[in-house]
């Protein structure tokens, strides 16, 4: 009499083992087959292309009746197995007992839930199998919003088979960006792109609080507050393996069932196939290695040898238009190299990692076309020393020539806004060379184009190039770093009209030659982006400079100084009491009076910062921003108040503009004065922003300096009241934000721009100077508040050792 | 060797570094864009500048001083400065930062 051979679970595992089977030895075995959902096996991995309406069941149907019934398995489908008695050999269901010789259990892998409120209400499902997606497809068909949770291969998938269905779909993501195992920071912005394109809300760093609703889901709830509406959600935020029967079976089970290169469990009668199975410390989720497993088991069942190795495992996302790879490991180790590759105009991101001469990682987007050399290059462990130089290229291109320099330009559209003042398009730009304007002086005469402030003037002569190739030839521009060819101005310009709001945005659309930057660019990336998109862009802290990310000025031996502001150099005896007693408390060896009328606390240790500033901030004292490149000092004279030459009241003006412009961030630090009289007690005719009160009214005057260069300020204009003033400062000063290159103080941009296009721009132009101020008021309600109260309040953590290990050693 | 926690790979911004003190001195706890970790003696070759409070790009830190560039994996100074700092061998394991005991408190002042 034959074995009998009994299979729980019907899955893509357990269908190709019988393949492998019943190819090897027809008629070695009376297979019964048990299945909870009630179908045979179908290619679970096409349920993304139901879902989407792209397939049907019956397309992706991998065993139909008549494999079964050809292959003589008994099937016993929606028939739940609900134990196992390994000491008699037989399996219990509810209609009974079936005995076996041999036991294969491939019971696959739950969704996991997470344990928040509200999970079990109608209308939350998961999306595992094809009652899922079904439930899916009918839901779908009212219309509505349905939020995804969990923004990995799976929930991408059901977001956009969802939209497909016209569904508003939004994708809610724990992590900082979207398939955060198999993607890279740049590889996930394009994908994230890509998917709000096509109308997908993408929801990153969101965790779920709650799911909302009374008798069905209304609702997500975030834990910062947000709530998002739903008619349905499908959580999708990762699979554990299903080993309820093993366990209950007392076989060894870890995070899933255990079994040996035989795909043996420790029963020896008894094999796990499938996401159900851990081996060697390794789960499953991907078809490659069940596919490997299940032709292992099939020989061990026949009694062949073979054993099951780990491979190397890749991805691919099955949503139309998105089109990536992801292989191998890319990250996590010493001694490893990038290779990175990046076209704009294409979409393209490309990043090899290496190690040892090897291929270990690669992560593609947008160009896949190679994935499969690569991915061969990773699995053979090939030494790739000999073509490493055109590697990225792929396999069909050798001696390949550099990255164009100016594919960033070449790839804009041709409404894409070169020059902000005019408001001219690449596209008018290009018309007027191809009728005849062949230079910058003729494009300028024609279109108006860099006629301006002059910071497009680099993107001007890129389109000149790119449109008359050889023909012309680019002055030379000093780059902005190593990571790019591209100067200031046209990354600023870029930054702008193509709207690109976050750091990777900028690193891609404009072929950055690094992964992630260096000290040079970062820290200037960050202040355009949170200078031209105030309300879109996070501050990143790890793109400052150290001074700005600890709001202190970091001295020589790593201590800190600490400068509270004196708004206008008014203090009083509360103040001075305040800062004493921190003084004493936090042993600080001097105490210095400030060139900018206040006073500093120099050699404060580091960890000690959250609590000094508590404690000034208790007197009223908030950070002075001595540290920044941003507001600094109001230097202000007595005026009007005591002295007996005084015009107007200078310290009150200087208390004004100080409370208006303090926070903001600008290219460089800026500090200003206002001085009473023409004797210029407060020094304002060296400072980037001067005002000096005469009987008339008030001077303005911008780009002084007292430092490298000495400048004394040029007259901008003089105005007749208070007010004016301050609005004709905030608006320079915003003007200065957005046009400055970074690190260039208002004398080095004045110079650049010309002081008659500032006056134009801020004096004479009202809508441009309302426009202005409105733009820095917009700006100042994010950045106008005491980062010391917030920092002593919520990050003191991070200014303290992560570990104390003397305390330890001591012991 | 003999890990020891020293904290969460949580506790580290991505880009960023954290101090671990130990008896001779301390050690700048890094974590790269990539989520690597690495140790190295928090003093900078060229003035002892801190480096954990330096910009971190790529598997380099940038030194708030003087802007030396060092490697995170070498310790070494790029390229046209001199010098080395000591490196630490690090890992994440289940979201855990460990550094090996034995090397921090084998340090000496030499």
């Amino acid at each position: 009499m034959k074995e009998k051979l009994v299979v729980i679970g019907a899955g893509m595992a357990s269908g190709r083992m019988l393949e492998e089977l019943f190819k090897l030895s027809p008629d070695a075995y009376d297979v019964t087959l048990f299945g909870a959902e009630p179908r045979g096996n179908y290619n679970r991995i096409m349920l993304s292309p139901v879902l989407s309406g792209e397939k049907t069941y019956d397309e992706i149907v991998t065993h139909d009746a008549e494999w079964y019934a050809t292959h003589n398995v008994t099937c016993r489908f929606g028939e739940a197995v609900t134990g196992i008695d390994r000491a008699r050999k037989v399996v219990v269901t509810a209609a009974g007992e079936t005995p076996y010789d041999k036991l294969v259990i491939a019971t696959g892998s739950a969704p996991f839930i997470i344990p928040v409120e509200g999970k079990d209400l109608p209308g939350v499902i998961t999306y595992r199998d094809l009652d899922d997606t079904n439930a899916m497809i009918t839901a779908a068909e009212k219309g509505g919003k349905a939020v995804v949770i969990g923004g990995g291969l799976l929930g991408l998938e059901a977001a956009a088979g969802l939209k497909e269905r016209g569904m508003h779909v939004t994708v809610l993501h724990l992590m900082g960006h979207v398939m955060e195992r198999q993607l890279d920071e740049s590889a996930g912005f394009l994908l994230r792109r890509d998917l709000e394109k096509r109308g997908i809300k993408v929801m990153c760093r969101a965790s779920t609080a709650a799911i909302l609703g009374k008798d069905r889901v209304e609702g997500v709830l975030l834990e910062d507050n947000i709530g998002v509406e739903a008619d349905l959600v499908v959580m999708a935020v990762g699979i554990r393996p299903e080993t309820r029967l093993a366990n209950n079976a007392g076989l060894e089970v870890a995070r899933g069932i255990e079994v040996n290169a035989q795909m043996q469990t420790s029963d020896p009668d008894i094999f796990a196939v499938g996401e159900c199975v851990e081996f060697d410390g390794h789960l499953f989720g991907l078809v490659a290695p069940l596919y490997d497993q299940a032709k292992v088991l099939a020989q061990t069942l026949v009694g062949s040898p073979a054993a099951f190795v780990v491979k190397e495992l890749s991805t691919k996302l099955k949503v139309t238009g998105c089109d990536l790879f992801s292989a191998g490991d890319f990250a996590d180790a010493d001694g490893r190299e990038d290779i990175v590759f990046r076209d704009p105009a294409r979409g393209v991101y490309k990043r090899l990692v290496l190690q040892d001469d090897q291929i270990v990682g690669a992560v593609m987007y947008g160009d896949t076309a190679d994935s499969n050399w690569f991915f061969g290059l990773i699995r053979d462990g090939e030494d790739i020393s000999e073509m490493r130089d055109t590697l990225i290229f792929g396999p069909s291109f050798q001696g390949g020539s550099p990255q164009d320099p100016m594919a960033a330009v070449a790839a804009l559209p041709p409404d894409a806004e070169i020059c902000g003042c005019n408001g001219i398009c690449k596209g008018e730009i290009v018309e007027a060379i191809e009728n005849g304007a062949t230079d910058l002086s003729a494009v300028r005469a024609v279109t108006k184009a860099s006629g301006s402030c002059g910071t497009c003037t680099g993107l001007v002569e890129q389109v000149l190039a790119v449109t008359l190739g050889d023909d012309f030839v680019i002055p030379a521009a000093q780059p902005m770093c190593g990571c790019t060819d591209m100067t200031h101005e046209d990354v600023r310009r870029l930054i702008k009209s193509q709207e690109l709001k976050s750091m990777p945005a900028v690193w891609q659309e404009l072929g950055w030659k690094t992964s992630c930057g260096c000290h040079v660019c970062r820290p200037a990336l960050n202040f355009y982006l949170l200078a031209d998109w105030p309300l879109d862009y996070q501050d990143d802290p790890q793109s400052r400079f150290v001074n700005e990310r600890k709001h202190a000025n970091i001295q020589k031996d790593g201590t800190f100084s600490v400068v509270p502001r004196m708004w206008g150099g008014i203090t009083n005896p509360d103040e001075l009491r305040a800062i004493a007693d921190a003084a004493e408390k936090y042993n600080v060896p001097t105490v210095k009076v400030t060139g900018g009328q206040r006073i500093d606390l120099l050699g404060v240790k580091g960890e000690d910062l959250p609590y000094i500033w508590a404690d000034l901030n208790k007197a009223g004292l908030v950070s002075g921003h001595a540290y920044s490149k941003g507001l600094r000092t109001v230097k202000t004279c007595v005026g009007t108040d005591h002295c007996r030459f005084g015009t107007q009241d200078s310290t009150g003006l200087g208390i004004k503009l100080e409370k208006v412009l303090w926070g903001s961030w600008t290219p460089h630090k800026l500090k200003l004065a206002v001085s009473g009289c023409p004797r210029n007690c407060a020094e304002a005719t060296c400072k980037d922003i001067g005002v000096v009160c005469v009987d008339s009214g008030y001077q303005i005057g911008i780009g002084g300096a007292a430092g490298m260069d000495v400048k004394e300020t040029e007259l901008l204009c003089q105005v007749d009241t208070e007010e004016e003033a301050i609005e004709v400062v905030m608006a320079v000063t915003q003007a200065y934000r957005e046009g400055g290159k970074y690190l260039d103080r208002i004398y080095k941009w004045m110079a650049k721009v010309g002081l008659d296009w500032i006056r134009a721009t801020v004096v004479d132009d009202l809508d441009s100077r309302r426009a202005l101020v409105e733009r820095f008021e917009l700006s100042q309600s994010i950045y106008r508040k005491d980062p010391w109260a917030e920092h002593a309040r919520d990050k003191a953590e991070i200014y303290a050792p992560l570990a104390n290990l003397t305390l330890e050693a001591a012991e | 060797m003999s890990w020891i926690d020293i904290g969460a790979l949580d506790d580290i911004p991505a880009r960023g570094a954290r101090v671990v003190k130990t008896v001779h001195g301390c050690v700048a706890v890094f974590r790269t864009g990539a989520d690597e970790v690495f140790a190295l003696e928090n003093a900078c070759p060229h003035k002892a500048g801190p480096l954990a409070e330096g910009i971190v790009h790529g598997k380099a830190v940038t030194c708030p001083l003087h802007n030396w560039v060092i490697s995170l994996e070498t310790g070494l100074a790029q390229d046209a400065d001199e010098g080395q700092v000591s490196t630490y061998p690090a890992k994440v394991e289940g979201g855990r930062i460990l550094l090996d005991a034995h090397r921090l408190k084998a340090r000496t002042a030499a």
